[in-house]
């Protein structure tokens, strides 16, 4: 018997409209657990190096973490993986919401699609009976619409439903996949779903999901709640609003927006507005969320609160996450309710909302210096606000520039010339990153940003302060309930780091002290991933209720597999290994792995080149960032040092890589 | 006539304007309910659901109740705030008309029990954003004194044909033994 898990993938071949339910290995789970880890491995068995993303070869794998659907609490995480057009490299976005938990309840722990569909269909599974069925009547519509349309269609309000919207049918490079409280956004997953031609897939399942051991489980699981609890009650002091407590960024909830508005970049992340927030708008933008905002609303089996249902005036109701609140406001130099108003859009289109902004206030930048000109904006308003839903429509129709646009700035400016790459001046691995300018290189980021294969940094963060205390008596209290830190060391560090002085960044901080910081950040995140734990309570927040220590424990009283803090943190090494040695075989080395050159004014080149070399050795990779012979051989992944053996991958006489090549087929 | 009494009623609570639709109670309420206790989860198996229509913004917990044979006649809709709910959405019926409350497996009625023997019903305990809330009120109740199984029986009977069809097939059947 499986715990945890149902034990059971659906693979569905679009091109042959064949459906298979497929018995998985049990041995798999307890080395890569599942979620990330498990889609992990089915990438690299099966989507050889070579296959572009719109490929019939290439596969879409939305995979449940392994405890979604046990009563843990904020577990109800899909991990979609695939290979993205506008990286080139492993995309694993998430999403929370319920739909993951639905498919468990369903029978199945991912679905599995590969192929290609010649038209457009939707996928109907419900319990035992899948079916793929026409959507030719969903064409062109809205992503919540879909939704809405299907759940009314089937019968079945109780039924969950992940669905594109147009930017998805049309491939653009940053679509997203929606699932209404929640989306998988990053690295262009949705065109990869579009071009499967599979519009949505809805789900319902009405079965068991069995723990192994259940008055241990329940006990933890109570254990967490009431450290939520008793979070909320008491919130971190000295840290800012959204760092105190738990949930992802309560942006929903919060009003006060200097910190965000006056330390993030306006328009293409350029310009930041030190002065901006002031009384007035304080007053205009808190009048304009209590308008539009009918409900704080959370994902599955969570109390966090993290989302809204918005109405903005004469649009239909949509919801919205984190900080999709300002993206857009931001990046058009705007107020909150054209803000509120464009992500309406945005959200049916089904499209990315860090990407989609930049990629648009791009595009006005290289109008206002002339590389683009009247001719490419055919028929756009004059006034700003109608630009930015004028160009949202030519992307997601991928119409005139907008077809340009639509593969994301880095592609776009390589296609426009004339100078326009100095303007895609915000990506990390040809991806969008948030729009944030700082002073001063600080070295926890600079390793995080640079080698981080989520290619997104908030989640990769967490658990540790971002930014020294003043005195030391607010140290000393904030480590003293601090027992979420995996060794003891890790207070030592954040005890002695100051503000100024000999102990202050970028050398201090050192660099070993920030390999350790990194890599606990980093596989704890891993750890959610695969578990399919929302990093809100986990792997972002400081002092979370899930930790290290507790993690195990959870492992092995509700899947059942013998789980201690070693053999899970190996575990995780294991599959965080395996995402880094898909992306070697693709081509990625250490040139890829920089931050946008501005993202901080003074870098330090010489400490920089030693926090990458001692961070890769740290982690058992080579100076080019691919894992070793030995560091392979001590995960179980022998299989990966043959095929690069095979390949001529980390050798001596490894040749220049791979040329870059667009997906666009 | 029974004699007065107090009695203790246990009420759930429920601020619809608190639910932010997580379901938490029916994970915690299928957990507690299954057999072994907490060896697994299914919230088509829990005694309350979440009506949940997020783009409408409704979101009712409701709670299984009485198991009803039939069909309502006839099913009215109410408007609240604006908005428009199915008088389903407050009914606690498990009933041929739609799957709620049923076993899965074997389509059984299931029924809130507020969690026997618990300090308070799972489902309020889970429940960190207080949309339930749980509460016991004493009631002063008229202790009914209670019929016989043959009487209930004959009053069915009495309300089905009639006290004169009855006596009539009574004093038929006791003429026809002794016969």
């Amino acid at each position: 018997m499986r715990y945890a898990e149902t034990g059971f993938n659906l693979e569905i071949d679009l091109s042959r409209g064949n459906i298979e339910r497929v018995e998985t290995d049990p041995r798999d789970t307890e080395l890569y657990l599942g979620g990330l880890g498990t889609n992990a491995k089915i990438l690299w068995d099966r989507v050889p190096p070579e296959t572009e993303p719109f490929s019939p070869d290439n596969l879409l794998i939305f995979g449940t973490g392994l405890l979604c659907g046990t009563p843990a609490t904020g577990c109800n995480r899909t991990i979609v993986s695939t290979f993205s057009p506008q990286t080139q490299l492993m995309a694993y976005s998430m999403m929370g919401g319920f739909w993951a938990p639905e498919l468990k309840y369903a029978g199945y722990d991912k679905v599995i699609l590969r192929g290609k569909s010649p038209q457009l269909v939707y996928i109907w599974i419900n319990n035992d009976k899948v079916e793929i069925r026409d959507a030719a009547h969903l064409q062109g519509k809205g992503a919540v619409e879909t939704a809405e349309i299907l759940l009314q269609e089937l019968k079945e309000p109780k039924a969950q439903v992940v669905a594109i919207g147009l930017a998805g049918e049309n491939r653009v490079y940053f679509a997203s996949i929606e699932q209404g409280r929640s989306s998988a956004s990053r690295g262009g997953i949705g065109a990869v779903m579009g071009d499967k031609g599979v519009k949505a897939i809805v789900v319902r399942g009405t079965k068991d999901i069995n723990v192994a051991r259940p008055a241990e489980f329940m006990e933890l699981c109570t254990e967490v709640l009431q450290y939520i609890k008793f979070r909320n009650e008491n919130p971190v002091p000295g840290v800012m609003p959204i760092l105190a407590g738990l949930g992802s960024p309560q942006e929903m909830k919060v009003h006060d927006e200097k910190w965000h508005t006056e330390n993030f970049m306006w328009g293409n992340s350029r310009t930041r507005r030190k002065d901006f927030w002031n009384e007035e708008i304080a007053r205009q933008w808190t009048e304009t969320l209590d308008t539009m905002r009918r409900r704080l609303i959370s994902c599955f089996n969570c109390p966090m609160t993290c989302g809204a249902t918005i109405q903005p005036p004469g649009r239909s109701t949509y919801m919205m996450k984190c900080f999709s609140k300002l993206t857009y406001t931001m990046a058009a130099m705007s107020d909150l309710e054209f803000g509120l108003g464009i992500a309406q859009s945005a959200t049916e289109y089904g499209v990315d909302a860090f990407s989609a902004p930049q990629v648009m206030a791009f595009a006005l930048e290289l109008y206002e210096a002339g590389i683009l000109t009247d001719q490419d904006f055919p028929g756009m308003p004059a006034d700003n606000e109608g630009r930015f839903y004028w160009l949202l429509d030519r992307i997601a129709r991928r119409e005139g520039i907008g077809d340009v646009l639509a593969n994301g700035t880095y592609w776009a400016a390589r296609q426009i010339g004339k100078g326009a790459e100095a303007y895609a001046h915000n990506n990390i691995k040809k991806h969008e990153q948030l729009p944030l300018k700082l002073s001063m290189l600080n070295p926890i980021y600079f390793l995080m940003y640079a080698t981080g294969e989520k290619i997104n940094i908030t989640q990769i963060e967490g658990q540790f302060p971002q930014a020294p205390f003043a005195t030391k008596e607010e140290r000393e209290a904030f480590v003293e309930d601090w027992f979420q830190v995996p060794d003891e060391k890790f207070k030592q560090y954040f005890l002695d780091w100051e503000i100024r002085g000999e102990k202050s960044m970028p050398y201090y901080p050192t660099v070993p002290m920030c390999c350790d910081i990194v890599d606990w950040q980093e596989r704890m995140h891993y750890i959610d991933d695969a578990l399919g734990m929302c990093a809100g309570l986990s792997s972002f927040p400081l002092k979370p209720p899930y930790h290290i220590h507790n993690y195990p424990k959870f492992i092995s009283a509700g899947a059942g597999v013998d789980m201690d803090e070693a053999k899970l943190t190996q575990a995780a090494k294991r599959y965080r290994t395996l995402v880094r040695a898909i992306n070697i075989r693709r081509g990625m080395r250490r040139k890829d792995e920089k931050p946008p050159e501005d993202h901080w004014k003074k870098r330090f080149p010489e400490l920089e080149k030693e926090l990458l070399d001692t961070y890769y050795n740290f982690k058992g990779w080579n100076n080019q960032g691919i894992p070793t012979e030995e560091s392979l051989h001590e995960l179980g992944l022998d299989y990966v040092s043959e095929d690069f053996g095979q390949r001529g991958i980390g050798s001596d006489q490894e040749g220049t890589p791979a040329e870059e090549t667009s997906a666009d087929t | 006539m029974g004699e007065k009494k107090m009695k203790k009623v246990k009420t759930i609570k429920v601020d619809v304007d608190k639910c932010h639709g997580c379901r938490a109670c029916e994970v915690a309420c299928s957990a507690f309910h299954a057999a072994p206790q907490y060896s697994s989860n299914n919230p088509a198996r829990s005694r309350v659901r979440v009506i949940r229509e997020p783009i409408k913004d409704i979101y009712v917990p409701v709670y299984a109740g009485e198991n009803a044979k039939a069909e309502c006649m006839g099913r009215d809709k109410y408007v609240i705030d604006g908005k428009e709910y199915d008088e389903c959405a407050f009914c606690r019926a498990s009933c041929p008309s739609r799957d709620l409350f049923k076993e899965p497996d074997s389509g059984l009625p299931l029924k809130c029990d507020m969690c026997e023997g618990e300090e308070e019903p799972l489902c309020v305990k889970w429940c960190l954003v207080d949309a339930l809330t749980y509460e016991e009120r004493e009631e002063e109740v008229e202790e009914e004194v209670k019929p016989e199984d043959v009487e209930i029986g004959l009053e069915a009977l009495v309300d089905k044909y009639g006290l004169e069809q009855v006596m009539d097939t009574v004093a038929r059947r006791s003429l026809s033994k002794k016969g």
